[in-house]
């Protein structure tokens, strides 16, 4: 049994410089921060155009102590792949490949790079950090942007549901599928360091609250975030060799057998204003037959 | 020991890239390259060469993996044609900002639409402008040779550079050549070492957000903006037309042949008229050139090895003592004319001696799609511009048209 990993017990080493230029409040500072101290200090990191490479700095000053390749906004994964074979090829066999995408360089004009290296197996961490938009380019909608989120090209709200990321890289057969928050930066941890202990591609996608995206005060992204897992809207789970488990808040969930009420999300946020009490009432009870099953199968004594 | 073998076109490639022990390969197929990759793949599978191959999903991955490869200390290769190399081109800009050593051949091959498989040379003019070399061979011999100089001269500016071959006509058929010794290569291309790799111990950011003026780090040091960068990058690729001829210069010493780097020529010494073309089309006109002389005509034929870098002084200043130079192209720049033609009217305008008595220039467009190029139509062509002289030609003529 691992020992609890607690904030004290987190490594106190800090690989992000301080004064990024993230916005105030942005999630992906948190996330970025803590998975890091999880990767540690022998790792490269790959990044498309997206929120990171903002938060990085502009040359030639760089946020991050880590070495960082900059790549084409299609080609994160295959980079990773090309980086992973060097570095097998100069014999460097303990250095660690880390990719970081936004979800536009993910869900959409990186899927077919990121599908292409999961299908061929290569050795590297692939971590989608998903602020459900193209938050970079001033808020427009990505395939992961959620059904009825008002965004600078959904004037009426986006009319698609959201794009399930980590299912398509499940069906990939990948050794190691999670989920995980920005609010929730120990499960995160845990994960990041699970995931690396995997061989193959690893696959950890991230929720991010945006406090210019999704309109509340930046003081908020905390709260939330973890309104987001508490409605069950955002669900925290591992998949472990194909083997599905819910992790920290949504495991209590399940344990509990009791969801926050949706609204209290929506009502929190202007992306979603113009969705009316009748669209919450449906998502309400589209989330409440989801989570029944889970619940279900938890009273049959089965890992939820 | 060297040998000499009978083989195709690709498989010279492939014996190359295997020569320069590239570690890294990464390859999508596509007609007319896929023989060049096959060959690398089964190399690989047998442990007669030592390197990472990654079959890719598409030519963008193709090259992200030898741009990520590259950057991380590894000697990478790919190869590729056509819609292929279209594919690429993001990402053949980005190879050449970062300033990476790659070798990449173009199997030159016409690109759609409507689809050819056939040999053209619209694919690679058309990635002119991205800040590789281009260097254009025209035998089986050149190809192999050519991959190998290409990594020590990529190697010696840090600009990547494309070894272009026409597509069916050199890929597919079959040869004599020569195989240099393994022993003789590492003698001429010692093992990549970059100033800098990316490295844990060492963590730099790469390729990074530049702005549009200089800007000071950390330690108050003033940076080099993204106009600072591109500018340096045009710098060392003009200085790479030197660079290249010392590379030539050291081959011929290791490998006892070559010689001619910027661009070879044949029966020019006292050519009034001079043919000049891009790759195998160049041994074509040879033919043209004898039966010219035979009548009389004093013409040669000048075949550009180095593109880009354009040599321009030395191209200028070989030509501006003909009275006429007939550009003959497997490409076009649609409205224009071709690309090459364009660049030798510049090149003489520029550097020629006297402006006053400038050879007068044509432009044939032949052979897209790989439509046959008969040596009696080159014949025909270069009789009937010898003839007309300067005042008769108004764009491009093309030959072999069926309107």
């Amino acid at each position: 049994m691992q020992p609890k990993t607690t904030i004290l017990s987190l490594p106190e080493e800090e690989f992000v410089n301080p004064g990024t230029r993230a916005c105030a409040g942005c999630g992906l500072g948190i996330a970025y921060r803590v998975a890091l101290k999880a990767v540690g200090r022998d790792a490269i990191l790959i990044v498309p155009p997206s929120c990171l490479t903002v938060l990085q700095g502009l040359y030639p000053v760089a946020a991050t102590r880590l070495p960082c390749l900059n790549v084409t906004f299609a080609s994160t994964a295959a980079a990773a792949t090309g980086m992973v074979a060097a570095l097998k090829a100069l014999g460097r066999k303990d250095t660690r490949v880390v990719a970081w995408a936004g979800d536009g360089g993910t869900a959409d004009i990186g899927l077919q790079a990121l599908s292409g290296a999961a299908e061929r197996g290569d050795d590297f961490l692939f971590i989608c950090y998903d602020n459900e938009g193209y938050m970079n380019t001033g808020v427009q909608r990505s395939g992961t942007t959620p059904m009825g989120a008002v965004t600078a090209n959904t004037l009426k709200g986006k009319l698609q549901q959201k794009k399930d990321v980590p299912a398509i890289m499940a069906a990939h057969n990948l050794s190691y599928v999670a989920t995980c928050s920005a609010a929730f930066p120990l499960d995160l941890y845990e994960k990041v360091v699970k995931a690396l202990g995997m061989s193959g591609v690893k696959y950890l996608h991230i929720q991010i609250p945006c406090p210019p995206g999704w309109g509340y005060d930046p003081k908020y992204t905390v709260k939330i975030g973890k309104l987001a897992v508490e409605t069950g809207m955002f669900t925290l789970y591992e998949a472990e060799h194909g083997v599905v488990r819910l992790t920290g808040a949504s495991r209590k969930l399940a344990d509990k057998r009791s969801l926050v009420p949706v609204s209290e999300y929506f009502r929190a946020q202007s992306r979603f204003s113009l969705v009316d009490e009748e669209a919450i009432r449906q998502i309400q009870s589209e989330i409440e037959g989801r989570w029944q099953a889970v619940f279900d199968r938890a009273g049959d004594g089965e890992e939820a | 020991m060297s040998s000499h073998i009978i083989e195709s076109g690709n498989t010279a490639a492939a014996l190359g890239v295997k020569l320069c022990r590239v570690q890294v390969i990464a390859a999508y197929p596509i007609t007319p390259q896929t023989p060049l990759t096959e060959k690398l793949s089964e190399l690989v599978d047998s442990q007669e060469m030592e390197a990472q191959y990654i079959p890719v999903e598409s030519e963008h991955s193709a090259l992200a993996v030898c741009i990520a490869a590259s950057s991380t200390g590894a000697r990478a290769f790919t190869a590729t044609s056509a819609n292929g190399l279209l594919y690429m081109h993001e990402q053949i800009h980005w190879a050449a900002g970062a300033r990476l050593p790659l070798v990449m051949c173009v199997v030159n091959r016409g690109v759609g639409a409507p689809w050819t498989i056939w040999n053209d040379h619209q694919d690679s003019i058309s990635q002119r402008d991205t800040g590789w070399i281009q260097l254009y061979v025209n035998d089986h011999q050149q190809i192999i040779d050519g991959v190998i100089k290409a990594y020590r001269l990529a190697e010696s500016v840090m600009i990547p550079v494309m070894v272009c071959y026409d597509g069916y006509l050199l890929s597919h058929t079959h040869m004599p050549f020569e195989v240099p010794s393994q022993e003789a290569v590492d003698s001429f291309l010692p093992p990549y070492r970059p100033d800098y790799a990316l490295d844990p111990k060492r963590p730099a950011n790469l390729n990074t957000v530049t702005l549009p003026d200089t800007r000071v780090d950390t330690e108050g040091r003033t940076a080099h903006g993204y106009m600072e960068i591109r500018s340096l990058l045009h710098e060392d690729l003009q200085r790479a037309v030197e660079v290249y001829q010392d590379v030539e210069a050291g081959f011929r010493d290791t490998f006892g042949r070559g010689g001619e780097a910027l661009f070879e020529h044949y029966r020019c010494e006292d050519a009034e008229y001079v043919a000049v073309a891009l790759g195998s089309l160049s041994h074509n006109l040879r033919d043209v050139v004898d039966t010219l002389r035979e009548a009389g005509v004093p013409a040669g034929v000048m075949s550009i090895h180095l593109y880009r870098p354009f040599p321009a002084r030395q191209i200028a200043s070989f030509l501006s003592p003909a009275k006429g130079v007939i550009v003959f192209e497997k490409a076009l720049s649609y409205g224009y004319e071709g690309a090459l033609c364009s660049d030798i009217k510049a090149a003489l305008l520029t550097h020629a001696r006297s402006r006053a008595d400038l050879p007068f220039v044509h432009n044939y467009i032949l052979g897209l799609g790989g439509r046959e190029i008969k040596t009696s139509q080159l014949v025909e062509a270069m009789t009937a511009s010898c003839k007309a002289g300067a005042a008769s030609h108004d764009g491009v003529r093309w030959i072999g048209l069926k309107l």
